[in-house]
């Protein structure tokens, strides 16, 4: 198990510094690798629609991710809702590269997220905060997100997820070993997990940026805050040319040091999804605040 | 002290710098033309082999890389790396740096369920048996005469050395085992 274990966050490993993007279909999944992604999250619809039609959001049609799984020679991902084991069980039995077990869709159970430690494949999740990042990692996660605000197209939410995650880190790691348990406390973390962060300064396993990117400039400025990669959901396809901004932001992960670099790259990318301001969402459509 | 340099497209690039610095070189990310002329070897490392290969056209590397190692400079694909390197690619025409003449197959062993640990003695390279981590690995399904075969694993070739041009399946890089960059430097 352990040897598995390390294996799924050894391909994480091997992500870095890359795009993956969300596609709902082979043409989308076609485009993503042409324009360089590392791997592609296999999806019914973007979160930007999941947000405007509203309904029940959960596990695509094994089908679908099948049909992308065979025209791509990159990771396949796909999203399974939040406690919900039997679409992990699914997802795996498909043989795809990597799980979501995501807050985009709607959660299947209120208390508990998935023991991911009992599977196979590996998985990604979503956090606001150090705690729930190693919670996540204490149930068997091998790959952590910010969750930002999926599906709006506004990066101030990943931007606050990873700024938090980066002062918990400061905190854990400046603590003398005797405050550790009482940070242990009041993080919810499990206190081995915050031993290791202690002693290396970083999270056990590659933390992605998700939620809310739009254009190379938000991919570089995650870049720069830290993140070893980005996922970007609805900023490709739900922009006016979805090849080029995604080629876009493919160069600008790579370039992210780079301004000169990043005023080319950014040019002439035709209109980014419109976006939605944080403070226009009511409370209780905020995906973020699903799980805990 | 050698300059090695890590190609820093897209990747596992920080594991290859720990590694190199473990074992007494300088390294560095090259993501530039100039940075090229600095080093006296190139690391290619792990990651997405479309990916890698789309940003060394994007921004005119690939043709600079490539003379370079026409012209002997040391390089050394781990996994996409091997694949970058290869003459001759499995179920595609597209291949790129088209420098080793070997066939690779990608993905070889399947998905990441698939993926495995080994232990295996390599030639020149370790008298011990050293550490192995497949992901996603590719391996050589074919290999022409002036390639030197290193490491075979399930019946696959996984290790091979042609002139300057070192190319494995696993990543040296994740494991506790410095013996692989030990000897890459050594080529230096």
């Amino acid at each position: 198990m352990e040897s598995r274990y390390q294996l799924n966050k050894d391909l994480a490993q091997m992500l870095k510094g890359g795009v993956i993007m969300d596609v709902t279909n082979v043409e989308q999944a076609q485009t993503a690798e042409e324009a360089g992604a590392v791997a592609v999250m296999a999806l019914e619809r973007v979160p930007a629609d999941i947000r405007r039609e509203g309904g029940v959001a959960r596990m695509s049609d094994p089908k679908m991710i099948r049909e992308i799984k065979e025209i791509v020679s990159i990771p396949v991902m796909a999203k399974a809702r939040i406690g919900h084991f039997v679409e992990a069980q699914i997802l795996e039995a498909v043989g795809i590269d990597y799980i979501d077990e995501s807050e985009v869709l709607t959660p299947a159970d209120n208390t508990n997220h998935i023991d991911k430690a009992s599977f196979k494949i590996p998985f990604v999740c979503g956090a606001r905060n150090l705690g729930e990042a190693l919670r996540r990692i204490g149930e068997g996660a091998s790959m952590i997100r910010t969750k930002g605000e999926a599906g709006t197209g506004n990066v101030v939410e990943a931007v606050t997820h990873m700024r938090t995650m980066l002062n918990d880190i400061r905190r854990v790691k400046l603590a003398s070993p005797m405050e550790l348990m009482s940070i242990a406390k009041d993080f919810g973390a499990p206190i081995d997990l915050i031993k290791y962060v202690h002693d290396n300064g970083s999270l056990p396993v590659v933390n992605f940026a998700a939620g809310g990117i739009a254009t190379p400039a938000d991919a570089a400025l995650m870049m720069q805050l830290g993140v070893d990669g980005v996922f970007v959901g609805s900023g490709i396809f739900k922009s006016g040319n979805p090849m080029k901004r995604a080629r876009a932001i493919v160069e600008a992960v790579t370039y992210y040091n780079d301004p000169q670099r990043l005023a080319k790259i950014s040019e002439d990318l035709g209109p980014a999804m419109v976006g939605i301001n944080i403070e226009s969402i009511d409370e209780k459509e905020k995906f973020a605040d699903r799980g805990w | 002290m050698k300059k090695i340099g890590v190609l820093a497209m897209q990747g596992a690039v920080d594991e290859h710098l720990k590694k190199l610095k473990a074992v007494g070189a300088a390294g560095r990310k090259i993501r530039s033309e100039d940075e090229l002329d600095q080093i006296d070897g190139i690391i290619i490392p792990g990651g997405e082999s479309t990916a890698i290969g789309k940003l060394l056209e994007a921004f005119g590397l690939m043709e600079p890389l490539h003379k370079k190692i026409d012209a002997g400079m040391p390089v050394w694909g781990t996994c996409a790396g091997m694949i970058l390197l290869a003459k001759h690619i499995c179920d595609q025409k597209k291949t790129y740096l088209n420098a080793m003449d070997i066939l690779v197959r990608r993905n070889a062993y399947g998905g990441q369920l698939d993926s495995f640990t080994a232990m295996q003695r390599v030639k020149h390279v370790s008298a011990n048996e050293i550490p192995m981590v497949f992901i996603r690995a590719p391996y050589i399904d074919k290999a022409d005469k002036g390639v030197e075969i290193l490491a075979e694993t399930r019946g696959h070739i996984i290790a091979a050395k042609q002139k300057n041009m070192l190319a494995t399946s696993f990543h040296p890089e994740l494991t506790a085992d410095n013996s692989f960059h030990k000897y890459f430097v050594e080529l230096c």
